[in-house]
């Protein structure tokens, strides 16, 4: 019982790794390789404002989540927009290179050590609720944050005229600028975005467990079958697939910690050969 | 235009030229053994071994359409195959490696099976999980060694010179080998098919060509290639972990040669894997600066110049030692000027090399 209770709050961590990917996707038809690299990233950026400010991590968000997405904005606007209308290859290929250098890079940084950010008392305080059964305090504040960040990108998309925007963007972007909209602007603004999500929930990574320069790839895989399992295109989907990956990863490791990931893929696969288009997907569009 | 009025060309001045030249060179490589040294032997075993891979990956990319960052799963499950074979089943460690081959295609007809369901990008990371899959089977299964692999014993018994010399021997018939597959398969009608189907899939599938059985097709050779790749380098260096087996750097030092030296062209892979082995050199005493220097030179090709170096070269001086491509000659002359003024005729690259 409160492995799966665990795992259901770990859903919330997995929504936040999924979003910024799906967010991407929805818009340029782009799977970021390099996703899982830039969560790691936005962990050790935090470790550095805290070391040279002093703040907790979690009010290093404030400097974190600009970096980050005033990196995604030049990245997007630099690089990665060379790239699209190419084919599959050159955004694959370029986003899979980041992956590489910055594993690498931070490698050479700040060398294999497993790092850790430190809030106090939080990540470890509980409340009781009835007997055996207890539930995190921390775990609980990253999957109400996941909800709402869930809840203001889908308010984002249907509300407000930047939501048009990405909308109107991913459907035809030719289209889009004889209506005077700036096109390579919006994808700055998307990936953007999605990188303050990735900052976000790098910092919370970092809190719940210890990381290192390689675990991620790791990270971009679980974001990826949390997408697939909630449907593509479904942003309440990537919740409820990210609640379903952490199920399994908490009760796999429940059996033996050697079974975690590996009952993750399991369930990801048996999900796929059910139900390709997952859980909450929207109609296919053609890309 | 009748068809007296124009031959097909397949061969080119600079291939004819090539032939002879890779027979020479292959004379000088098959008597290795008696003027090299082992290391030199190993170093070539390598770089064969890579050579291979990057050919794979070429074919499965460049003319499949099948951007793949699974391909370390057929290398890690190549490795324990030839393991496997050799000391669980007694079969020749030599022939093992061939039959590793064998082992890794007919895992990857079930692997299609999933993989397959994804397009594009998500095929991409679809190929990825499958390969984590795999990885932690093995290294979770203690009979092959768990997480602490395992080392190959059948081949103790065999003298050290005649060991260093045979496996070096198959890494040269693989190399060829490899890049006589993609020159084959390319030159034949299904190659012709393989390039409608990296151009536009859906043009193809209208003119009568099956994409699916096609590109299933190339998906089963390269895990045959890259299955037969991953025991040869584990015949070579005959201690296999897991970790380093199904690491995803395999996958992401084929690409980067492939990308870096010209996607899409035989020539592209030996050049990359060249410039791979001679970056490797250079950079070895700055531990992880390879992979990053690699990576970013990769990065920078494809975006300003994606046709590779050696695409480069190949437009610059029309030198075309694999030609792959068919080019109308006309004989005619009025209909060659013709030809040349609206920009088809000889001198420009054929149509099917957009790339």
């Amino acid at each position: 019982m409160n492995a799966l209770t665990q795992g259901l709050l770990l859903g919330g961590l997995y929504a936040l790794f999924a979003a910024g990917l799906s967010l991407v996707f929805g818009i340029m038809r782009v799977v970021n390789l390099a996703h899982g690299d830039f969560i790691i990233l936005a962990a050790f950026l935090s470790i550095v404002v805290v070391g040279v400010t002093g703040v907790g991590p979690f009010l290093s968000l404030v400097i974190v989540v600009p970096l980050m997405g005033g990196l995604g904005y030049g990245l997007q606007r630099g690089l990665l927009a060379r790239t699209l209308d190419r084919g599959v290859l050159p955004p694959l290929l370029v986003t899979f290179g980041l992956s590489v250098i910055i594993q690498n890079l931070l490698l050479q940084t700040f060398s294999a050590d497993d790092r850790r950010l430190d809030a106090g008392d939080i990540s470890t305080a509980s409340i009781s609720i009835a007997g055996q059964l207890a539930i995190g305090w921390y775990p609980l504040v990253v999957f109400l944050v996941a909800a709402l960040a869930i809840a203001g990108l889908q308010g984002l998309f249907t509300r407000t005229a930047l939501g048009r925007a990405f909308r109107a963007t991913a459907d035809d972007q030719e289209t889009v600028r004889l209506m005077g909209i700036d096109n390579r602007h919006t994808y700055g603004l998307a990936v953007a975005i999605a990188f303050g999500i990735v900052a976000v929930a790098g910092v919370f990574l970092g809190i719940r467990t210890t990381f290192s320069p390689d675990i991620g790839p790791g990270r971009l895989l679980v974001a990826f079958e949390t997408v697939v399992i909630g449907g593509l295109g479904s942003l309440w989907g990537t919740l409820v697939g990210g609640v379903i990956l952490g199920t399994a990863h908490t009760l796999g490791a429940k059996v033996d910690p050697a079974y975690r990931e590996l009952a993750g893929h399991l369930v990801f696969l048996l999900v796929l050969l059910v139900r390709p288009q997952g859980l909450f997907a929207k109609p296919v569009r053609e890309a | 235009m009748t068809a007296a009025g124009y031959t097909v060309e397949r061969g080119t001045p600079a291939s004819r030229l090539g032939a002879l030249a890779s027979a020479v060179l292959l004379a000088v490589l098959l008597a290795l053994p008696f003027w090299g040294s082992s290391s030199d032997m190993r170093l070539l075993v390598e770089f064969l071994s890579m050579l291979t891979l990057a050919q794979m990956w070429n074919l499965l990319a460049g003319y499949g359409g099948l951007v793949s960052v699974g391909q370390q799963a057929y290398v890690g499950l190549g490795g324990y195959a030839l393991n496997v074979l050799a000391d669980f089943l007694g079969v020749n460690p030599f022939l093992s490696v061939f039959l590793a081959g064998l082992v890794t295609a007919a895992v990857a007809l079930p692997t299609a099976a999933v993989v397959f369901r994804f397009q594009g990008g998500y095929f991409a990371v679809g190929t990825w999980v499958v390969a984590e899959v795999y990885y932690l089977l093995v290294a979770n299964s203690s009979s092959l060694g768990g997480g602490l692999g395992r080392s190959l014993q059948a081949i103790r018994s065999i003298p050290r010179t005649e060991r260093e010399r045979l496996t070096y021997w198959i890494a040269l018939a693989v190399g060829v080998g490899a890049v006589a597959l993609v020159y084959g398969l390319l030159r034949s009608r299904r190659g012709l098919a393989l390039t409608a189907i990296r151009d536009s899939a859906r043009a193809s599938e209208s003119l009568g060509i099956n994409v699916f059985r096609s590109t299933l097709v190339v998906y089963l050779v390269t895990a045959f290639g890259c299955g037969v790749a991953g025991a040869l380098i584990y015949l070579n260096l005959l201690r296999i972990l897991p970790t380093a087996a199904f690491s995803v750097n395999w996958t992401a030092s084929m690409i980067f040669v492939v990308v870096i030296g010209g996607i899409g062209t035989i020539e592209g892979p030996i050049v990359g894997t060249t410039l791979f082995f001679v970056l490797r050199e250079f950079l070895a005493d700055y531990g992880a600066w390879y992979l990053i220097v690699l990576g970013a030179v990769a990065i920078v090709v494809m975006v300003w110049a994606p046709q590779g170096l050696w695409g480069l070269v190949a437009a610059r001086f029309d030198l075309r030692f694999f030609p792959v491509q068919r080019r109308i000659r006309f004989v005619d002359e009025a209909a060659t000027a013709a030809a040349a003024r609206s920009g088809g005729g000889p001198g420009a690259p054929s149509g099917s090399r957009a790339r």
